[in-house]
């Protein structure tokens, strides 16, 4: 009960004004956050496919530990999905508090369909004290996740924008356009794919798509239910008609998701793939399993970006550990780790001037990597759809192309 | 006492299958009230017709389970026709009875890595013989018609088959009637469908329906190596449960009714097939035609059917122990550029705790299902048609179709997330298994020895623990073999009963399929085959080791 008085204030005092008496009090008030924290196990429930990111995740156990005796628990999920299924079963059970997950990495649908069940814990971001350091300015995704406002219900922790991957060795000059790349398919039959929709990454390339070929895409940011729907994607379901005989396997299957379609650029079964994380190409490198020289680019008029976020589910058995989680990710020590190419390559949520002289140097001090592409040259990060179009359009792409004839 | 244990055996396998299907029969028609699904209505049941894929799905897992079933059952046939009572055919049972241990996902990894178009087979063909410097744009894996999937089903279901067959063989006088048949100028293979067959598929009938419904409802080899425009309709049914939109898990309960509907139907064909069949065979036996001349022929076809099985799972495996030592390794090489321990040594930190964690589940489960099993073999050493069904239930019914609404339960009750719970989910599955191990062997003891015991004063209890349990260790220690790899190899069960909180090899390792990592698969995939196969050879050399001056109990 005094755990839970103390998080209360915390957080009520937090979207307070922030006057500096506030200050103080937020400070004693996280501080007792903190002590209640002491001696949790959390359980973050995050996607398990990748094993840099597992080893990132198991090196903010250690500094989780170290620095506030919590201990992380790392439940490694094959779909985000999955953490959402068990928070939901555990409200039909009536399980309101004591709930298995603790923590969730999440984005998009899932984070929408979460927040609109009411099975998250918040507002909470703005009572973590490393909260100022993050740049909603030059990260608007930070603010608005697909169109949704997160509003304090999930913490972010990386910022990904879609490159796309090529080998120089056998593809010098990539196409930069959703025009050239339809000329490029055409006269390269067999050599590209996409994950098959609904995996997030393949319905991802289609909106990708659609931004290419509409006039104004700033209607996307409206509910499909708003627009005229067949009129705005017509151009879409032309391109993927025109493309699709000439994809990898003629379009008969499809890789089921990013790290598959990775692995098709690593065999030599296609010549570009794509990345949420503009730093994988250069990570993949590094551990041997990609030939040096492939290399990341953007599309000309500009490529989808995104945040994740760390969410808390309202029944999280360790709240206060999972609050602590969440802060420590923000920690500029923390954030420079998971940029290194050779860690991860995630890009940052801080804003390099809101940063002390030495947490500055940190970030300074990284190499790029050979393949990622230097912070200007990404191009423009386009906004995301909102998710009902992303919805939408996967559960048609299923109609018209996942199955088959 | 045994009487009471029968009936708890037979209460922890129906059970749990009941109160689980009837956890997603309420959700089939509308009714989930924490999603808002106060009444009944059929809505599920428009949203599941209305999905373009159901009648492509529900085609494909009837097809592919199917030939899955009849594929695997001929060849196990034709490799005990062609070889039993040959030089050879002890040593093939040797080799095959570990590959029951594999893992399902596990083997079909190592498939799927072997005959892809990058896959090892073309990588030693290329590009001297092909010329391909680029793999070709083959469709192989996951293609239309599911064969992939059939090719992973069967090399996993024939050595089962065929273990199974070897037990069922000394009820059939298979011996003698072979015997019978050659003296009568029939081949020997030919002789062996025509007399010993027949008996021996009265038999397995039960492990059949149980591969049958298996193939029919499997997800993790589904995922590896099925379709995917649409997939069967049990992995279309496990992406609903997880799908964000909600409204879908009314949709998936619909998918599992309609899927138990399926297996249901699939069977009650089966068993009309097995009428028609029986008759066709009778005329064909009484026909009389001896088979001599097909008798070479048919024994390097069964060979060859036995060596393609085995090479598919062992070449498999070393590729995937390849891959998670290897570097880069790009298409056409046959062989790794670089060897390098860096994926395992990134993943011992976590193999460790998770190894240990799946090892005490198992044996936990293996030990309570084995006590059950000798409980109920002691009461009924014969079981009747219905109990056997009992026994057959949890084998039969689809998982996708009952442990989501045994997991619900689990979680109302407060019994989950814990170790003890996820054996206790184990043990539905693994103690079918483990009466099937031991039921022959307890049936064919030879009681002369209970009744010296007993005319030298032994009570019932002691005649047990004292004679018939020490004279059938090495039938209990096959059973424990087998039992703990049933429990390692469960997915579903420990997924949803396991709530994250109590994790398995085996649970981490479909986790990591979704990344398609083929060395981070490689390291999991083997750990996940290592585990099991220790216990085999710890259950191999127990005996030889505790037996070894004991004559009478020493084999051949």
């Amino acid at each position: 009960m005094r755990r839970l008085l103390a998080l209360t204030a915390a957080l009520t005092l937090a979207t307070a004004d922030q006057t500096a008496q506030a200050q103080a009090q937020d400070g004693l008030a996280w501080d007792s956050v903190v002590a209640a924290a002491r001696g949790q196990t959390v359980y973050w429930h995050a996607w398990g496919g990748d094993p840099r990111i597992n080893a990132f995740i198991a090196s903010v156990g250690q500094d989780l530990q170290a620095r506030h005796g919590v201990t992380l628990e790392h439940v490694r999920l094959a779909d985000t999905a999955d953490a959402v299924t068990r928070v939901i079963a555990e409200r039909q059970a009536g399980r309101d508090s004591g709930g298995a997950v603790d923590a969730i990495w999440i984005n998009g649908a899932n984070f929408a369909a979460m927040k609109d069940q009411g099975l998250l814990f918040g507002p909470f971001t703005q009572a973590l004290p490393n909260w100022p350091l993050v740049d909603t300015t030059a990260n608007p995704a930070i603010l608005v996740d697909f169109t949704q406002p997160v509003e304090g219900y999930g913490s972010p922790w990386a910022m990904f924008q879609m490159v796309y991957e090529h080998d120089t060795a056998v593809l010098p000059e990539p196409p930069r356009s959703i025009d050239a790349l339809r000329a490029w398919i055409a006269d390269n039959p067999g050599r590209f794919t996409y994950p098959q929709p609904p995996d997030f990454l393949g319905t991802s390339f289609l909106k990708q798509v659609l931004h290419g070929v509409l006039d104004d895409p700033s209607m996307l940011m409206r509910p499909a239910e708003d627009a005229d729907y067949d009129a705005v994607t017509a151009p879409l379901w032309t391109f993927l008609d025109e493309i699709t005989p000439n994809l990898w396997r003629q379009g008969r299957a499809y890789p089921a998701n990013e790290p598959a379609l990775g692995q098709l650029l690593a065999d030599g079964e296609v010549d570009i793939a794509f990345s949420f994380n503009p730093g994988r190409a250069s990570a993949a490198i590094a551990a041997g399993e990609l030939p040096d020289t492939v290399r990341t680019f953007v599309f000309d008029d500009g490529t989808l970006a995104n945040a994740s976020f760390l969410a808390i589910p309202y029944n999280a058995a360790n709240r206060e550990g999972a609050l602590v989680l969440a802060n420590l990710i923000l920690d500029p020590a923390i954030q420079a780790r998971a940029q290194d190419p050779a860690i991860l390559g995630f890009q940052t949520v801080l804003g390099l001037d809101r940063l002390s002289d030495a947490d500055r140097a940190r970030f300074r001090a990284l190499d790029l990597g050979i393949a990622t592409l230097a912070p200007d040259a990404m191009g423009m990060g386009l906004d995301e759809p909102h998710p009902s179009w992303m919805t939408r359009i996967a559960e048609d792409w299923v109609a018209r192309y996942g199955t088959a004839p | 006492m045994a009487r009471l244990g029968l009936l708890a055996a037979l209460t922890v396998l129906g059970l749990p299958v009941l109160a689980g299907l009837a956890g997603v029969i309420g959700p089939a028609f509308g009714y989930l009230p924490a999603l808002g699904g106060q009444a009944f209505s059929l809505e599920p049941w428009r949203g599941l017709l209305a999905w373009p894929g159901l009648a492509g799905a529900v085609r494909l897992s009837v097809v592919t389970g199917f030939l899955a079933t009849l594929i695997a059952l001929g060849l196990t046939f034709l490799i005990v026709a062609a070889w039993q009572g040959r030089p050879g055919f002890a040593w093939l049972t040797r080799v095959l009875a570990p590959m029951l241990a594999l893992p399902h996902a596990a083997a079909a990894f190592g498939l799927a890595f072997l005959i892809a178009p990058s896959g090892w087979i073309a990588r030693g063909l290329s590009p001297w013989a092909t010329g391909w410097d680029r793999p070709p744009d083959l469709l192989i894996v996951n293609d239309p018609l599911g064969l992939a999937l059939v090719a992973g089903l069967v090399v996993k279901e024939v050595p089962f088959l065929l273990l199974m067959t070897l037990a069922a063989l000394p009820q059939t006088d298979s011996h003698r009637s072979l015997l019978v048949a050659q003296s009568l100028g029939y081949g020997r293979t030919v002789g062996w469908l025509k007399v010993v067959a027949p008996r021996v598929y009265a038999q397995i009938r039960l492990p059949v329906y149980a591969v049958l419904a298996y193939a029919m409802s499997v997800v993790d080899v589904a995922v590896i190596l099925g379709p995917t425009r649409p997939p069967t309709l049990a992995v279309q049914i496990l992406d609903w449960t997880t799908d964000p939109d909600l409204s879908l898990r009314f949709q998936a309960a619909a998918g599992s009714v309609l899927q138990l509907g399926l297996v249901v139907a699939a069977l009650g064909v089966w068993r009309a097939g097995e009428g028609l069949v029986g008759g066709l065979w009778t005329r064909w036996a009484t026909r009389g035609a001896r088979g001599v001349v097909a008798d070479p022929a048919l024994r390097r076809l069964a060979t060859g059917a036995a060596g393609a099985v085995g090479l598919a799972v062992g070449l498999g495996l070393a590729g995937l122990f390849l891959w998670s030592v290897a570097g880069l390794w790009r298409f056409p090489a046959a062989w790794p550029e670089v060897l390098t321990l860096r994926t395992w040594a990134g993943e011992v930190v976590a193999l460790g705790p998770v190894t240990g964690q799946t090892a005490l589940i198992a044996l936990g489960a293996t030990v309570a299902a084995l006590v059950l099993a000798v409980a109920a073999l002691q009461a009924r050493p014969d079981p009747g048609r219905w109990v056997l069904a009992l026994i057959y239930l949890p084998l039969v019914v689809p998982q996708i179709a009952f442990v989501p609404g045994l997991a619900s339960l689990a979680l109302v009750l407060g019994l989950d997330g814990t170790a003890v719970s996820v054996a206790l989910a184990h043990l539905v599955f693994v103690l079918p298994y483990v009466v099937l191990v031991l039921a022959e062997p307890w049936r064919a003891w030879d009681h002369r020895a209970g009744l010296a015991a007993a005319a030298l004063g032994a009570r019932p209890a002691r005649v047990l623990w004292a004679v018939r349990l020490p004279m059938l260790f090495r039938a209990l220690l096959a059973a424990v073999a087998v039992g703990f790899a049933t429990s390692v190899a469960q997915y579903l069960p420990t997924l949803l009963i396991g709530a994250g909180r109590v994790g398995t090899i085996t649970t981490e390792a479909v986790a990591l399929a979704s990344s398609s990592n083929r060395r981070l698969i490689g390291v999991w995939a083997v750990v996940q085959m290592a585990l099991p196969l220790a216990m085999f050879a710890l259950c191999l050399l127990l005996p030889a080791l505790l037996f070894r001056n004991r004559q009478g109990m020493r084999t051949g």
